[in-house]
């Protein structure tokens, strides 16, 4: 799960990371109101979106006046920001952040992630902040450091020391860097996250450290032991057909195609997208119904993926282990009849009464064209979409 | 010989009075062995009863002692599967299955932090378990669409398993064993530890590789299938389609700083001499055309 920005900097400040004061913002009046509090002379005016590349997109200006913070609030809230992780469609910008002006004398990077091949929370960080740690890897890793940390014994002083002195932090700022990264991993391993990236970290010309930028993503699994976090949940920044997906456990993404395909496991999912591509088809979305292939849960699954108007077509592809493939095939049959499919309908089926399942879909009245295996399926989906 | 299980292994149950505890140990009883296999139970609460007559211990070192129960099977909650891992290495079983799906990943660190320099092996977390088939099953997958033979197969992923196990089943190609070692991105063994067992293992003399995106497992298992593995490994990658920074259902299965792409690990298994497929439905022809 994400937050923005502001819920980030607003856990990470509980821990003891430093971030500039800023208030969240829902109207200009508030950015108004929010600046006149702040006081001084600078503020910087933020788009809150679950996205990246928000400067670039024009989501994040540098106020001199209280004027010029209510004319960017204004021009920034309500606009569609198109950054590189939006995509083309942009994203409608319904928050801001209003912080104070930061004297920024070095700009650095930090991270944290769970590295799968040590399985320990690793800490990266640059001398290279500001630009994307995906450019610095690919052009300069040698400017990467990492720590991998022992769960048991936590980060230590140490280990911050030397990497903050590794980066460039002046020695001055060394102590206030160390209680950053400590106060970074504490709120990374209490809060369940996934994924913390600071960037920039900034040292301040009076030699403070402070997390400029904030983005923390949280382990989905973990969420049950943190409803703090789960009340930050913005549901504008999801996928609407996501969200509706996980209200009955369905697993969904949404894809760019016309193909929507139901599939019983993520790895076989993933396996039924390909073939339709390899096939020469575009897969319009992801879907596993998991384990239990239910009527309830197929009728949903359709009704989902009929919501989608660029579908043209759906495959279903279900290894029927557990599970019968008769039992599977009335579902299917009763979510067809309910959603009034109009659509081109593929079902492969495999395990359990296969020809049974085969035998009920034949007997249902209902235009569903049967495959033998997954070649086929995407064979005769694709050329079901295409007219022929 | 196979890998890991046996008709001989002795199986206890962690969370066997749960639903799908209970549900799945009667089908693991019922297949082939599993009568003699499945003997102990453990729920701290009900200690002193049955299930089905099979007895329940209040831990699994009591379980092991009582029965001589090695390898146990976890259906416990997500919340309580970390710690019934815990309590199992700390009993010293040789063998711990955690089927259990959706565990927090930093409980996962630290238990696996823990099990370092244990002998205990685990498999998963989030995965369907492990069958020797005709000799005993131990999770989740359907026993019959098995039958015994002498292909391996290990996969990350539960139904791509059974699709793989199905074709091999349609030319009529038996199996040694097959693990599925779990979709999540913290889990005990990788592809590479069991490729090594395949590859010492008498009874086997294929192997169907089957990845997703997300990590490097799968490369780094390529690279050393290069160097040692005597037997020939065909291989498949879910995920050529999945867009980046999107979690495909698996916790484990997602692009993230354009790494783990389905793509990147297919062309380092084709330059370690593994052949590949970008068509699912013929792992098993491909398979058979290097036997």
């Amino acid at each position: 799960m994400n937050v923005h920005e502001y819920q980030g900097k607003e856990i990470l400040r509980r821990y003891g990371v430093a971030t500039p004061r800023g208030f969240p913002c829902f109207s200009v009046a508030e950015a108004d109101a929010a600046a006149r509090e702040l006081g001084g002379k600078v503020w910087v005016v933020k788009a809150q979106i679950h996205a990246g590349g928000r400067g670039k997109g024009g989501g994040v200006k540098v106020a001199k006046s209280l004027a010029e913070v209510h004319e960017f609030a204004s021009k920034i809230l309500g606009m569609t920001l198109v950054t590189h992780q939006t995509g083309p469609e942009g994203r409608l910008v319904k928050r801001l952040l209003v912080e104070e002006g930061a004297d920024i004398r070095k700009e650095l990077y930090a991270g944290m992630v769970v590295d799968r091949a040590t399985q320990r929370v690793t800490l990266m960080a640059s001398s290279e902040g500001g630009m994307e740690i995906e450019e610095v890897a690919a052009h300069a890793p040698e400017k990467i450091h990492k720590v991998a940390i022992d769960p048991a014994a936590g980060l230590t002083q140490p280990q911050a020391d030397a990497i903050a002195r590794k980066i460039g932090v002046p020695d001055a700022s060394v102590a206030e860097a160390c209680k950053f990264m400590l106060g970074l991993y504490k709120a990374f391993v209490e809060c369940d996250a996934s994924l913390a990236e600071i960037n920039p970290l900034i040292i301040t010309g009076d030699g403070r450290v402070l997390a400029l930028d904030a983005k923390l993503n949280f382990d989905s699994n973990a969420l049950f032991r943190h409803p703090e976090i789960v009340a930050m949940r913005d549901l504008d920044e999801e996928d609407p057909a996501e969200v509706e997906a996980s209200k009955f456990d369905l697993s969904y993404i949404s894809l760019n195609g016309n193909i929507g395909c139901l599939v019983n496991g993520a790895g076989l999912a993933m396996a039924t997208m390909d073939t339709i591509k390899l096939f020469g088809g575009e897969p319009a979305n992801f879907l596993d119904v998991g384990g239990g292939a239910t009527t309830q849960k197929v009728t949903e699954a359709f009704k989902l993926m009929l919501k989608n108007p660029a579908v043209k077509g759906i495959l279903v592809n279900i290894f029927g282990g557990i599970m019968r493939c008769d039992t599977i095939a009335e579902g299917v049959i009763a979510a067809a009849k309910e959603v009034n499919l109009s659509v081109p309908l593929v079902v492969r089926m495999r395990g359990t009464n296969e020809e049974l399942g085969r035998q009920k879909l034949r007997e249902s009245g209902l235009p569903i064209i049967s495959a033998d295996n997954m070649a086929d399926a995407a064979k005769k989906i694709v050329a079901a979409v295409a007219g022929k | 010989m196979t890998i890991l299980i046996d008709r001989n292994t002795k199986v206890m149950t962690q969370g066997i009075t749960g639903k799908t505890g209970a549900f799945h140990t009667r089908l693991c009883r019922d297949y082939a062995n599993g009568k003699n296999c499945f003997v102990a139970g453990v729920n701290p609460n009900k200690a002193g009863e049955t299930f089905e007559g099979i007895p329940i211990f209040a831990n699994a070192r009591e379980a092991k002692e009582r029965t001589g129960a090695t390898v146990s099977v976890i259906y416990v909650p997500p919340p309580f599967a970390a710690g019934a891992i815990d309590e199992a290495v700390d009993a010293e079983l040789e063998l711990v299955i955690c089927i259990t799906e959706g565990v927090p990943v930093l409980d996962m660190v630290a238990t696996r932090n823990r099990m370092r320099g244990k002998k205990t092996i685990l498999v998963g977390p989030n995965c369907p378990g492990v069958i020797t088939p005709d000799e005993i099953k131990i999770g989740i997958m359907p026993g019959h669409i098995h039958k015994k033979g002498r292909i391996g197969v290990v996969s990350r992923s539960g139904t791509l398993t059974y699709e793989a196990v199905g074709q091999l089943m349609d030319l009529g190609l038996g199996q040694s064993t097959c693990v599925g070692i779990g979709g999540d991105p913290v889990n005990g063994l990788k592809h590479i530890d069991v490729m090594r067992m395949f590859n010492d293992d008498p009874e086997t003399d294929a192997v169907i590789m089957v990845g997703e995106i997300g990590g490097d497992d799968e490369e780094t298992c390529a690279r050393w299938i290069k160097g040692h593995m005597k037997k020939p490994v065909v291989g498949f990658i879910a995920g050529v389609t999945a867009p980046p920074g999107k979690r495909m259902g698996h916790a484990g299965a997602i692009i993230s700083g354009g790494k783990g792409t389905a793509n990147e690990k297919l062309a380092v298994m084709e330059e370690c001499g593994i052949k590949v497929t970008r068509n699912p439905a013929e792992m098993a022809t491909l398979l058979k055309s290097v036997l």
